[in-house]
């Protein structure tokens, strides 16, 4: 089992989501995070005092998928997100240990989905 | 007795009114998101507590009669004894004398209320309410009798101030440097960029400010005439000339306007034309808004970063340095011909206005920045002004109010 977290713009969400239902993961979380990457974010000037390298708005979605939804996930999110700027956002994989399903209490592979 | 004046003078007594929530909510846009409760309730408290000062000894103080000298009216009139349904004739004529007194006590709410920009997110809330009780009663009170007040010393030289430009936003403006200096910067001042937290509020604020002043400048004729007329125009045209202003500049320093730039820009008009607004033409209320934005937007982005006083939300850079421009200007574009009642400026042949407005600026100034400084240092003697290290950190919102302005969880 794999724990994908990815970090995209966040006018891509949409796109990103029509991509993953394309490949039946339908299971997500979605949080609003603030972040910074190459492009060092915005300019911002108020009455005249210039904030520089603002963190900016981004879209952070979670997804829990057992082996073999690993690849099909992680080129759905990228279907949905590139736009082959800097900023569209980073993909992390990391390695799940278990997964409990609180209303029945399944366990592993049978509760992620 | 006349009841189109007295509906005017009723209307915008509440016009004036709705004008402090505006600054509360023009100043706690611009703070940050765990002290705009603090702000929303200082000017809201303000409202309570100066109402009540205002009927028990302060309208006396300031509108009674002379105690001699000119310095400060006396307490015959304090619990609003004798001021009643009958107009008095050295203030207005053809209102009733409480109508007078509430649209005057609404100038006095307003006035402290401006300051709190100023020692914005730092300052703990019981020095705070001794602080604007004390301001109110030694700082504005005498200066409304010195320039408004029957036998006032100032009324008598010949300056002069339609609506309050010296006595209300020069006093609150020259005050506030005072105080932010004292109670000193905030924590992480040059290190982080305070970013207002919710501009919408600001440009709310900013827009009940304007939507009110056409009561604290058109009320200040205390009649339903031209003159009124006169200042209702050369406001809303000085603070459109100031806020396009303020906008063109921005543009031209930075590569595009602000909307906090354009309403910045529209208060420091509304400040400067104050003074002047039943006095000057509508021409050359253009002129006075144009420079109103220029010589704020230089004490706010230039002045302020050089000189390292951390008034935090500009109320000396707009009021303060406003409201002396305005004095000034009234002193260069006042005449006779658009009101009788007032003095022709320099532009216009006459030198004698012009001294007097140096005069009155350079009473009030000095008046206005010794006692702030005296009533601080009491105040913060018994009390200590400022909040712990900690509070600072926490927020004033928790800190002083055990509130907080936006849940995160349900």
């Amino acid at each position: 089992m794999k724990y994908i977290i990815a970090i995209i713009q966040p006018h891509k969400l949409e796109e990103v989501k029509q991509a993953l239902e394309e490949v039946e993961v339908n299971l997500m979380t979605v949080s609003t995070v603030l972040g910074r990457g190459r492009q060092k974010g915005h300019t911002e000037v108020y009455r005249g005092v210039k904030e520089v390298g603002t963190l900016l708005k981004k879209v952070k979605l979670e997804i829990a998928v057992n082996e073999d939804f690993v690849e099909p996930t992680v080129g759905a999110i990228v279907k949905g997100a590139r736009t082959g700027e800097v900023g569209d956002g980073k993909i992390f994989i990391l390695d799940l240990f278990d997964v409990v399903r609180i209303s029945s209490g399944e366990r592993g592979g049978k509760a992620i989905g | 007795m006349n009841a189109g004046d007295t509906t005017w003078v009723l209307v915008s007594t509440a016009l004036v009114f709705l004008m402090t929530p505006g600054v509360a909510f023009f100043y706690g846009g611009l703070a940050r998101r765990k002290n705009i409760l603090s702000l929303l309730m200082q000017c809201f408290f303000i409202v309570c507590l100066v109402s009540l000062q205002w009927v028990l000894f302060g309208y006396s103080l300031s509108f009674g009669p002379d105690m001699g000298k000119g310095l400060i009216g006396g307490l015959e009139w304090a619990g609003l004894r004798g001021v009643g349904f009958d107009p008095n004739p050295d203030y207005a004529a053809t209102i009733p004398h409480l109508s007078f007194m509430m649209f005057q006590a609404m100038f006095a709410i307003i006035t402290p209320a401006l300051m709190v920009g100023a020692f914005a997110e730092r300052i703990k809330f019981s020095a705070f309410a001794v602080l604007v009780l004390l301001w109110t009663t030694l700082v504005y009170d005498p200066i409304a009798h010195w320039v408004w007040g029957v036998g006032g010393w100032l009324r008598d030289i010949g300056a002069l101030d339609f609506a309050g430009g010296i006595v209300v936003h020069v006093s609150s403006g020259v005050s506030a440097l005072v105080m932010a200096v004292l109670i000193g910067r905030r924590l992480g001042y040059e290190k982080q960029v305070f970013v207002p937290h919710n501009l919408p509020l600001t440009v709310l604020g900013g827009s009940l400010l304007w939507f009110g002043w056409f009561g604290f400048n058109g009320g200040s004729a205390l009649g339903a005439g031209g003159l009124a007329a006169n200042a209702f125009v050369t406001t809303n045209t000085a603070t459109a000339a100031a806020g396009l202003t303020w906008a063109l500049v921005e543009w031209q320093q930075h590569g595009t306007p602000t909307v906090l730039g354009v309403v910045t820009g529209a208060l420091a008009g509304l400040v400067a034309i104050t003074p002047a607004c039943g006095f000057v033409s509508p021409m050359s209320a253009i002129a006075i808004g144009i420079l109103a934005a220029v010589f704020c937007y230089l004490a706010v982005t230039v002045m302020k970063p050089r000189l390292r006083y951390d008034d935090s939300l500009d109320v000396f850079g707009v009021h303060g340095i406003g409201g002396i421009w305005g004095t000034v200007a009234t002193g260069l574009f006042a005449e006779r011909a658009i009101n009788g009642g007032g003095a022709d400026g320099l532009f216009f042949g006459n030198v004698h206005l012009f001294l007097a407005q140096g005069v009155y600026l350079i009473a009030c100034v000095t008046y206005a920045a010794a006692m702030t400084w005296v009533l601080f240092k009491f105040v913060d003697a018994l009390f200590g002004v400022r909040v712990k290290k900690q509070e600072e950190l926490v927020g004033l919102d928790l800190t002083q109010h055990h509130e907080a302005a936006y849940t995160v969880l349900e």
